[in-house]
Parts: structure tokens; C-alpha cells; sequence
């Protein structure tokens, strides 16, 4: 298992090299010039601009920025960004926020989505599995930000069940809501995930055999059915994790959390090439670790998966 | 622990005189289907006592096993049952919930068909018998523990501590098959419900199940209801036959009875179509296959006086004697010499030999069964012989062209295929479920460009014809065929191109015995009408009796043996090929018996 890990993390080099080179060349190939957006209404001084394009490396071609640039990372400088902080203190700053939305949405959608879907797998056909299938159709088709707004102003404004915007701390308390709004697509899709693989191994000889034996319908549910079934679920709440830290832009914007999202989009408007890529690059790394977390949890659920044979 | 009884020999039982441990009358079940209720089981009465096996016979849809699930309250939601079934006098229809998992895995056990899915792959086995254990008896972990242990031990697991801590896909099918015994048997039940308990298993390995439960009906003094459809299996085991046709009891009576003086026409006609390993097509003798073996192994048989075994053994060989070799003519059709063949390397996953050094000439108009055990490599060399593996080594001539070096889907493959037909073992996956029957019959003609139009209808119908099939049914779906008629579609299929080459690949495993004999027939008759040549791979030898002119007996990647049908079967010189024809059930109780212990004294002598 230590070399399939081992192979695992050496996996994530060509990832990581291929996924930087790709952005940097995305954001190299924005069109208008960064340097002259940032003086805004003001007249260009040319001297001052010559000045930082040669302090963001601009002045460079493509290869040569893209090297600096990861040279800048293995010497753990990631210089400053355009209103002159230093990035790492940004990401410093913004990525505990969106990690703690991302974790939220996520036990979220991963604790309901798998009640219901057992609920709703185990009463096939019944009402609860009916309505719980329309509904999350539903879900499945109104757009997040649709979803976001209905419920900012239902809940958080008419209701005022829970604050409507979140403050520059981003408590717990301030990401309840944001973090169902992020969640509900996902849940969406864990229920019915779960359901299906609920009502497949129902029908399994294992569990027929589990029923011989004499077990009692909770016990063959929870031992028997519930963890073969999970065997899938986990895989899409592993993949979904990357995916919540970074598509959370929408959702930040809507309530105004001060997190990754808002921030990358930002950064691209202005074209701070440096801020991006540093923000995808973690990014990149949180994705290909939450897939070799799935996967190692693969391995423990389902023994039949063996890596280092 | 007091619960539990001794698991020494007790003194064996006489059969069929314990007390009677169930009894069912006028048992009914229905499904629900389309708001209708479909019969699957009408009004059955049997009971049976214990140290008894009752075997329940029928073929699929019968409703031997939906009756038998019935007992216990196994069955979908969309049935129901009605009657009377009473376990020791208990009546369990209709009990309340509690008291009918009381009664399950403790009282009544049951031992289900695929042991490859009949086990929890996430849990190890000695987790899933610890469960059972723990659940009727008020043990500790560990008491539970020694028991599952000594249970793994009883059914003849190599290393039961090895077991224990195995999950199931690490076992083999004959070693999980026995991990469910040791599951069923481990709180002493009454009764043990067995479906179909060696269908998914070799030959061998089924024998050696059987050998199994045998013994432990003696130990242990359960009853047993045995469900199948393998006459062999009944003959071996059964003590009592109930045969089942269309949710009824046709008949029911003593194994003795029920094989030598049947009533029923039904029971007639299903034992007439059990292939009988060494009897042969029609124009073959008959095969002393138990003399044989014992004169080729020396065995001395207990159930045989000596004199009868002797004349039996020199009748034997002097029909092998007389047996006159025909001479092959012409070109061999298919040549293999020195061949191995590789599964090539996938990802991270190494080549892998699944055959090598084979040796083999299959003659125009010739039949060559080639049999063998799973994983024994039979079905790689069918495949590798219309192109679909590379050969890895030595020479591969099919219909005159050696195609050992031809390029994966290269023109030269491109060609021989039209001189090869296939006919595969499923015959529900093996058609495109969205072409009519008629479409998949002509595509070979039509890719092939030798008809189109008007012609090619002609040549379908008389593909249909050929096949049995009536000419109408060329507009139907595959799933609207059975699958004896799905079969007559393969093989319609693989007539198509005229081949001089049908490579058959398991063509009636998946069919009952009543079908699979018409199908055998059909086969027959074409064989000869047309006369082509044939590899007919299967994993059972009854079947390659009726067929193959020649025999070859594959083991572990190797034809360790090959010969005349006279040859392997009235005088097989491997060991291998000794205890398969040994392993192989016979349909009758009394021949059955003789062949038991002679396999029994084979064993023992190899030890």
C-alpha cells in the first residue's frame, strides 16, 4: 500500500507542472495589458509602468515568466500581487474560508443525501421515494445562483433565520447558508446516487444470504447493504470536494464570502497573473489529494480493490 | 456452548427413518406480475425426515427454487404464498417476523447457488460465520471465534485460519462454496436448504462438495432438501425425488424408483435427455466408463464382485480393440503446433500465458471436444483459433493459412474469418438486442459481400430453415426468443459464411437439458449434413460424448491428453483425465455408487 501511495504522489508532478503551464498560458493570453488597467482613469506614466512590468516579469517572453514564476514557488516566494501584498498572505487568508464553506457543503450533502437516499432506496416506488425524486430533479435543474438568491432572501431576509451576507470573519454561523447553497446540486446528486446503489444491492445474493442467516432488516441495512452501497458515494464525495473549493465563485459572490472564488475572480479581471496561478495551483493540489484520499478509501471499503498486488 | 452438538462421527443413521423434520401441504406461490398473479409453485405437499435428502428436480422455471424460498420468507415482495409448512411440527407461514428469523440460519439454514456472490465481498469470512454464530447463541466473541474455526475445519478447508481471515474473492469457487457450508451448518440446523449448491462449480470440485455434504448428513443428521436440476447430482445424493414441471410435483417417489421405473412422461423424457457419459451419440457403443477406469487404475471396486468386474473390464477392452482408427483425410483445418498463448500485458497488469506447448489437428468433417476445467485454458485456444489472441509462440495454421504472425484485425484475419463460424456460449449477450434475429443471420453474408437483396433473404430463410426456426421469426427481437431458440439463432449465424471451421465455445452450458439435448441434436444433424469441421469446447464431458470423434483433456494451460473417443474414455492413461471421468455424476443411483468409490479409491491411491 506505502508504494501505491508512494506512485500516487509522484503522480502529482506532471499534474502539477501540466496544470500551472496551462493556466499560465490562459492568463498570458487574456487580451489588454494588466499594468495599464491598473492606473484605471488616470494617465499612464510610462516610467512607473515600465517599472512594474519589470517587477511582475512582463517584460519577459512566455517561457521565461513561466519559469520565474516556478522558481518563485520552489523558493516559497510568491512575491505580491497588484495592490502590493505579498500573495502568500492571501492565500493565507482566503483559502481557510472557502475550505471551511467546502468542508460545511460537503458534510452537508454527503449526511442527507445518504439518509435520504437509503430512505428513499429501501421505500422503491413508495411516496417518500417519489416526492424525494421530484424534488431533487428540481434541484438537479434551477441554476445555483437562481437557488442562492431565493434563499438569501426567504430565509435570510424575509425569515431572518440566518444572516443574509456573511462578515469579514466568516464564522460557522455566517456559512450555514451559503453552505446549503453550495451543497444542494451535490445533494442532490449523493441521493440519488445512494438510492440506486441502495436498490441494486438490495436485490444482491449477499444480501438474500444475510437475510437466511437471520439477521433482522436493520442489521442486514446497515451491516450488509449500507456499506457496499457507499462504495460509490464516497468516490463522487471525494471528486466533489475539489469541486466545492473551487466553483464556489458563484455562491461567494451571491453572499459575499470572502473566499477563494471572489478573490480568483478578481485576480483574472485584473489580469494578476501570479495571483491566479498561485490560486489554481493550490487548487490543483487540493483536487489530486482528494482523489488519492477516495481512492485509499476505496481500498478500505471494498477489499476486493487491491493496489500493490 | 451446550447448545451446540458434538461434531464427532456419530453411528450413520438409516436413512429416511427420523422423524420428520418438515412438512409442507399444498404449498402455492404466486407472482405479481403486471397486476396478474403468475403461479410459480401450485399446491405442493412433500415432507421430509431427518439424515434425508429430498432432492427437488425440475428445470428453470419450474418453481423449485421459488417454493423453497418460500419456506423460509426469502422471496421478493411481489409474491405470495399460501398453504401450510411446519417445521417439527412448528407452523412457519404466516408466523410473525421474530419468530421467523428465529427460525432462519438456526433451525432451517440454506446453502445458495453462486458462491461468488452469495457472500458479503467487504466482510472476511470468518466475520460473516462469526455473525450467524453470535446472532442464535449467546456466546463471546471468542467462543464464536473457535467455533466458525472448527466449523471451517469440518468442511475440509486446507487451512481454516487462513480462511477465516480471507475475504471471499480470495477463496476459489470450490473453497468459498464450502465457506458457505461451514456459514450454513454453523448452528446446527435442522434443516438445510441446498439450491443448486454445486451448478456454478467444476466437475472435480463438485464432486468433492457432494463427497461433502454426504458426509456431513451422516455426522450431523440433518435433513436436507437438495434443489437441482443435474440428474447426476440427484443420483448421487438424493435419497428421495420430488420432479417439478411447471409449478406442479409430476412425480414423487425413492431416487430407486424415480431412475429405474419413472411414471411420469415428463420424467421420462427429462431423464432420456440427460447427456450419460458413455453412452454416446446413436451410432456409438455404449462405455463401461467405471470398468475402464478401474482397469486402467487397478481399483478394486467393493459394490462389483470381482468376476462381474473382470468381464465387464475385458468386454471393455476388446471393444477398444476392435475399435477401428479411421484414418484422417485431407488437409487439417485447424493446426496447432507448439502453440502458446498470451493474454497481452494491460497497464500494470503482466502478460499472461494461458496456454502453452499445445499440439492439435482438427481434419475435415472432424469433431474435436475440447474439455477441461475452468481456467484450464480451452476457451483461450477457441478464441486465439478465429484470431481474437495473438499467438505468443509455435505455428497456427486455420484452413490452410498460418495466421501465428497475423497482424490484430489485419486483412489476413480479415480473410480467414469467413471460413470460420463462432458460436458462443451466452446466447443472450452474444445477439445484438436491437437487431432483428433475421439482420443478425444475414450481417455476416452481407459484410462479407457473397449476398444481398433478394438473395441474401433467401439465404436467411434457409438459415431459419436449417435451424428449426420458423421463417417468420427473422422480424423478432432476441428477447422474444428462449434461449434454446437464441441458440438455433447462433448457430444459424455462424453456418451463414459456409465454414469449413465452427469453433463452439460452452453452446449449450446455459440451457436446460431438455433444450440442450434438441440443441445438441440440431448440432449433430448440420455437422453431418454439411461437414464441417468442429472445436467444441465445454466443460462437460457427457456433452463432448455425444459429439467428438476426437477428445482432447486440458489442465492448467496443457492438453495433457488426447485421443479417440474410444481411447479416453475405455482407456484413459493421465491421471488428470482419470479423476475427471471419475468426478463426472452418473444418472443412476446403483452406477453412481460403484463409480463413487471407485473415484473415492483413485484419491486415495494418488495421495
Amino acid at each position: 500500500m506505502s508504494t501505491y501511495i508512494l506512485k500516487r504522489f509522484l503522480q502529482l508532478i506532471p499534474v502539477f507542472l501540466g496544470a500551472t503551464l496551462l493556466v499560465y498560458f490562459l492568463v498570458f493570453s487574456l487580451p489588454g495589458d494588466p499594468i495599464v488597467a491598473l492606473f484605471g482613469d488616470k494617465p499612464v506614466n510610462e516610467a512607473v509602468a515600465a517599472k512594474l512590468r519589470i517587477q511582475y516579469h512582463l517584460d519577459q517572453p512566455f517561457w521565461m515568466q513561466y519559469l520565474l514564476y516556478l522558481k518563485s514557488i520552489f523558493t516559497f516566494d510568491l512575491g505580491q500581487d497588484f495592490s502590493g501584498r505579498p500573495i502568500a498572505a492571501v492565500l493565507g487568508e482566503v483559502f481557510p474560508v472557502t475550505a471551511r464553506l467546502a468542508v460545511m457543503a460537503l458534510v452537508f450533502e454527503a449526511v442527507f443525501g445518504i439518509i435520504f437516499g437509503l430512505i428513499a432506496g429501501l421505500r422503491k416506488g413508495k411516496f417518500f421515494d417519489a416526492t424525494v425524486l421530484v424534488a431533487s430533479l428540481i434541484v438537479i435543474g434551477i441554476p445555483i445562483f437562481v437557488l442562492g438568491f431565493l434563499l438569501q432572501f426567504t430565509i435570510g431576509v424575509q425569515l431572518g433565520w440566518a444572516k443574509p451576507t456573511v462578515s469579514s470573519a466568516a464564522t460557522v454561523q455566517d456559512l450555514i447558508l451559503p453552505a446549503i447553497v453550495l451543497g444542494l446540486g451535490s445533494f442532490a446528486y449523493v441521493l440519488r446516487l445512494t438510492r440506486t446503489s441502495v436498490i441494486e444491492n438490495m436485490s444482491a445474493d449477499y444480501v438474500r444470504t444475510a437475510t437466511a442467516k437471520g439477521l433482522s432488516r436493520f442489521r442486514v441495512v446497515r451491516v450488509h447493504i449500507l456499506r457496499n452501497s457507499l462504495i460509490p458515494v464516497i468516490t463522487f464525495l471525494g471528486a466533489d470536494l475539489g469541486a466545492l473549493m473551487g466553483g464556489a465563485i458563484v455562491t461567494e459572490g451571491i453572499f459575499n464570502v470572502p473566499g477563494v472564488g471572489n478573490r480568483l475572480y478578481r485576480a483574472v479581471l485584473s489580469g494578476e497573473g501570479p495571483t491566479v496561478v498561485s490560486i489554481v495551483t493550490v487548487l490543483v493540489l487540493i483536487y489530486c489529494l482528494s482523489n488519492l484520499l477516495v481512492d485509499l478509501l476505496y481500498a478500505w471499503l471494498d477489499p476486493r480493490i487491491r493496489y500493490d498486488s | 456452548m451446550t447448545d451446540f452438538i458434538t461434531l464427532d462421527p456419530a453411528p450413520a443413521p438409516v436413512p429416511g427413518k427420523g422423524d420428520t423434520v418438515l412438512e409442507v401441504r399444498d404449498l402455492s406461490v404466486d407472482f405479481g406480475v403486471d397486476k396478474k398473479w403468475v403461479p410459480a409453485a401450485i399446491a405442493l405437499n412433500y415432507e421430509v425426515r431427518a439424515g434425508e435428502v429430498l432432492a427437488i428436480v425440475g428445470e428453470s422455471g419450474s418453481g423449485k427454487s421459488a417454493s423453497s424460498m418460500a419456506l423460509l420468507g426469502l422471496l421478493p415482495s411481489n409474491s405470495r404464498v399460501s398453504g401450510s409448512v411446519k417445521l417439527a411440527g412448528k407452523e412457519l407461514l404466516g408466523a410473525n417476523e421474530s419468530n421467523i428469523r428465529a427460525v432462519r440460519g438456526k433451525d432451517v439454514a440454506v446453502i445458495f447457488q453462486e458462491p461468488m456472490t452469495a457472500m458479503n465481498p467487504v466482510y472476511t469470512v470468518g466475520a460473516q460465520i462469526v455473525e450467524t454464530i453470535r446472532l442464535h447463541n449467546e456466546v463471546s466473541p471468542e467462543q464464536a471465534r473457535d467455533r466458525a474455526l472448527r466449523m471451517l475445519e469440518l468442511v475440509e478447508l486446507p487451512d481454516p485460519g487462513k480462511a477465516f481471515k480471507s475475504y471471499p474473492h480470495q477463496l476459489s469457487g470450490g473453497q468459498r462454496q464450502r465457506a458457505m457450508i461451514a456459514q450454513s451448518l454453523s448452528c446446527d440446523p435442522k434443516l438445510l436448504i441446498a439450491d443448486e449448491p454445486t451448478t456454478a462449480l467444476d466437475v472435480t470440485v463438485q464432486a468433492e462438495i457432494l463427497d461433502l455434504m454426504r458426509n456431513l448428513r451422516n455426522k450431523l443428521d440433518s435433513a436436507i432438501v437438495l434443489i437441482t436440476h443435474d440428474m447426476g447430482v440427484v443420483a448421487d445424493l438424493a435419497d428421495r425425488i420430488a420432479v417439478m414441471r411447471r409449478g406442479r410435483i409430476v412425480e414423487s417417489g425413492t431416487a430407486t424408483e424415480i431412475f429405474h421405473n419413472p411414471q411420469h412422461e415428463y420424467t421420462k423424457a427429462l431423464l432420456a435427455a440427460v447427456p450419460h457419459l458413455g453412452q454416446g451419440g446413436e451410432n456409438d457403443e455404449d462405455v463401461d466408463v467405471t470398468a475402464a477406469l478401474a482397469a486402467a487404475t487397478q481399483a478394486e471396486i467393493q459394490a462389483i464382485p470381482r468376476s462381474e468386474l473382470l468381464r465387464r473390464e475385458r468386454e471393455n477392452s476388446a471393444a477398444l480393440a476392435a475399435a477401428e482408427t479411421v484414418k484422417p483425410q485431407g488437409e487439417p483445418v485447424l493446426e496447432l503446433t507448439d502453440v502458446a498463448i498470451e493474454y497481452p500485458k494491460q497497464g500494470r497488469v503482466p502478460a499472461f500465458r494461458a496456454v502453452e506447448g499445445a499440439n492439435l489437428a482438427i481434419y475435415p468433417g472432424q469433431v474435436v471436444g475440447l474439455v477441461g476445467e475452468s481456467g484450464s485454458g480451452k476457451t483461450t485456444i477457441g478464441r486465439a483459433a478465429v484470431g481474437l489472441l495473438p499467438v505468443a509462440a509455435g505455428t497456427m495454421k486455420v484452413v490452410g493459412q498460418d495466421i501465428s504472425a497475423a497482424k490484430k484485425n489485419g486483412r489476413q484475419l480479415h480473410e480467414m474469418r469467413r471460413h470460420v463460424g463462432m458460436v458462443f456460449q451466452d446466447p443472450s449477450s452474444s445477439l445484438n438486442p436491437r437487431l432483428p434475429i433475421g439482420e443478425s443471420i444475414g450481417e455476416p453474408m452481407f459484410l462479407a459481400g457473397v449476398a444481398k437483396g433478394a438473395v441474401l433473404q433467401g439465404r436467411i430463410e434457409a438459415l431459419l430453415d436449417q435451424v428449426e426456426l420458423p421463417r417468420d421469426y427473422r422480424n423478432r427481437y432476441p428477447h422474444e426468443l428462449s434461449g434454446g431458440q437464441k441458440q438455433r439463432v447462433g448457430i444459424a449465424r455462424a453456418l451463414s459464411l459456409k465454414p469449413k471451421l465452427m469453433v463452439a465455445d460452452e453452446p449449450t452450458s446455459a440451457l436446460d437439458v431438455s433444450v440442450q439435448a434438441k440443441v445438441l441434436e440440431l448440432f449433430q444433424n448440420l455437422q453431418k449434413e454439411l461437414g464441417f469441421a468442429c472445436l467444441f469446447v465445454t466443460h462437460d464431458l457427457a456433452v463432448v460424448d455425444v459429439l467428438a470423434d476426437r477428445i482432447c483433456v486440458m489442465q492448467r494451460g496443457r492438453i495433457v491428453e488426447q485421443g479417440s473417443r474410444d481411447q479416453i474414455l475405455r482407456n484413459p492413461q493421465e491421471p488428470y483425465t482419470q479423476r475427471l471421468l471419475a468426478a463426472v455424476p452418473l444418472p443412476d443411483p446403483e452406477k453412481q455408487r460403484e463409480r463413487r468409490e471407485l473415484r473415492a479409491q483413485l484419491l486415495s491411491g494418488a495421495n
